[in-house]
């Protein structure tokens, strides 16, 4: 089953929803406008015929200085069809802030690459509500994994609150504690 | 008397406890013992291997993506070779594929090894760590012998191996196969019937097929749960559909289905060697015959100008990888390791990305931990077999 079958599906099962082939060496790719993303997913996870049951990964690619900028790419596969696909959402700069839906809804084990790929690209995945930093320490700023972002940096990560605890707090801790158990 | 007033604790596990693998640090609610929730924090092994990689030449990056998953080295840079191979349209000689089926299984059995050693002494069985580390020697040992380097390596080379097998190699591979299957017998006598063990795994940690794979654990953990799913027989690469073994499942899906799993891949993983051994020659093609990556032989370089031409400029620019994209992935000791990268024709990658298997497994811990008690989460994290380099990179 190539691109082109699978898009013939697709097409059958959303309405209304254009598809586009991706050319690849190893398997289908199919390019999926991203207002129709959730049901394409619902389709390809669902269909029989199709059946793409576990998602692999999501992750993306910076093609500065390209425009649309960033491809959002999900990589399926379908164990009882033996088949794997690629999809892809082209993101425009100008579109990052929560354009692209979160697919935690068809497969709940996308939280966090997509939670991977905000704090890495700062692609806002709109529906996700727990994108915070994954990898990068909490109070990072920027996205390490775009193009534009410097390679050698030289930077103290910063702490909002001190690691270790003065004597004040640590004897306030210990009154409190028996305060509880005095309870 | 006045009702018992209950509230819930929130104790920190890890980063530094010594049963939390590495660098994960899980956050747990707890009423009495039981788990009421948990939240894994990762990150604290990040160093951006991925973005490093887009600053190097192709061939620079196989050791990178080495100490991704330090514990599966060679499992990390064959699917990275494999994927660029793609792209360039390589296809490799029928020895460098025997010969990478045979380090690629000899790695699964030195990570089962780690594995096996740990995970039974985190729950109590400690003897067990250094007969696992024992047998595990001979295999960085014979790492040594084939390229250097005990733990990452780097032999596999895209366009094939770095240099032939060395002398030696045959004897070394075969005294390990021969003394090893009688090894696994003695760690099942130790574990697989042993009541304490049993009892610490037996229905813990339950999830069911469906769970394991919509939340991505295709892998070790999806077989102990059921699935059939192995990458080496549904999507073959370098040559094991010529292989003859089986993908052993369990159905229980809790930790001890994992353990039966992971041991019986073992026995498997020794299958595949031996075949694998008698088939490769001591000595013979050790890379394919394209010119555009491997360099000219060295008698060539040092007799005709273009060799010495050709080889200057491997060495010194790299060679181009056609653009495009690919994803190859092989089944490591932890699931499914796979590559994605895309070239955009110039001699270093635009982007590397690395799939990590256990990534996804903490990912799914609180699934899996939740509600159960707090003695069974060393038991679960160990038998989801997560490595923290795979998981943050």
């Amino acid at each position: 089953m190539d691109a082109s079958s699978i898009i013939d599906t697709l097409t059958a099962a959303v309405s209304g929803a254009s598809y586009e082939a991706g050319s690849s060496v190893d398997f289908a790719t199919i390019y999926v406008p991203a207002n129709r993303l959730i049901e394409t997913c619902r389709a390809l996870a669902d269909m029989p015929a199709l059946r793409f049951n576990v998602l692999i990964e999501v992750t993306a690619a910076d093609y500065l200085p390209r425009e649309p900028r960033f491809e959002v790419v999900y990589h399926l596969l379908s164990i009882p069809n033996r088949r794997r696909l690629r999809l892809k959402v082209r993101v425009a700069s100008n579109e990052v802030n929560g354009v692209v839906p979160s697919v935690q809804s068809v497969w709940p084990g996308a939280g966090w690459p997509e939670r991977e790929v905000w704090d890495m690209f700062g692609i806002v995945f709109a529906g996700h509500g727990d994108l915070r930093r994954l990898l990068m320490p909490e109070d990072w700023e920027g996205h390490p994994a775009r193009k534009d972002y410097p390679v050698q940096i030289q930077k103290a990560v910063q702490t909002y609150e001190p690691l270790e605890v003065s004597e004040e707090e640590f004897k306030a801790n210990i009154q409190r504690d028996r305060l509880k158990r005095a309870h | 008397m006045a009702e018992l007033r209950t509230e819930t604790m929130t104790v920190n596990m890890g980063p530094q406890h010594p049963s939390t693998h590495g660098v994960l640090r899980l956050v747990l609610e707890l009423d009495g013992e039981t788990v009421t929730s948990c939240m894994p924090t990762i990150g604290y092994l990040h160093t951006g291997i991925e973005k490093t990689a887009e600053q190097k030449k192709w061939q620079q990056v196989v050791p990178l993506v080495e100490r991704m998953d330090y514990l599966a080295a060679q499992s990390n840079s064959l699917c990275y070779v494999l994927s660029v191979e793609k792209l360039l349209g390589l296809e490799m000689p029928q020895r460098v594929k025997d010969i990478r089926v045979l380090i690629a299984e000899l790695q699964r059995m030195a990570s089962h090894l780690v594995w096996i050693g740990t995970h039974a002494m985190e729950i109590g069985a400690v003897s067990m760590l250094f007969y696992a580390i024992r047998e595990r020697e001979l295999l960085m040992n014979i790492n040594e012998l084939v390229a250097g380097f005990r733990f990452f390596p780097s032999y596999f080379r895209i366009g094939g191996l770095r240099e032939d097998l060395p002398r030696g190699f045959h004897d070394a591979v075969n005294a390990f196969l021969d003394r090893f299957p009688g090894k696994i017998d003695d760690f099942e006598k130790l574990l697989t019937s042993n009541d304490m063990f049993m009892r610490r795994t037996q229905g813990v940690g339950v999830l069911t097929q469906e769970e394991a794979l919509a939340w991505g654990l295709v892998g070790p953990v999806a077989r102990g749960s059921g699935s059939d799913y192995d990458v080496r027989k549904y999507f073959p690469y370098t040559g094991y559909e010529t292989y003859d073994f089986k993908v052993p499942t369990a159905t229980e899906g809790d930790v001890f289905a994992r353990y039966q799993v992971r041991v019986e891949e073992m026995r498997q993983s020794v299958k595949i060697a031996r075949q694998a051994i008698q088939r490769i020659t001591p000595s013979g093609a050790w890379a394919c015959d394209d010119t555009r990556v491997v360099p000219p032989p060295k008698d060539k370089v040092y007799t005709e100008m273009e060799a010495l031409i050709q080889h200057f400029l491997i060495y010194s620019q790299g060679f181009t990888v056609p653009a495009g994209e690919a994803y190859v992935p092989v089944e490591g000791p932890r699931g499914e390791h796979g590559v994605y990268i895309v070239s955009d024709g110039t001699n270093r990658p635009w982007r590397v990305k690395m799939r990590p298997p256990s990534f996804m497994a903490i990912q799914a811990l609180p699934k899996i931990i939740a509600g159960g008690m707090i003695a069974d989460v060393i038991a679960v994290i160990g038998s989801t077999d997560v490595v923290m380099g795979d998981c943050d990179r």
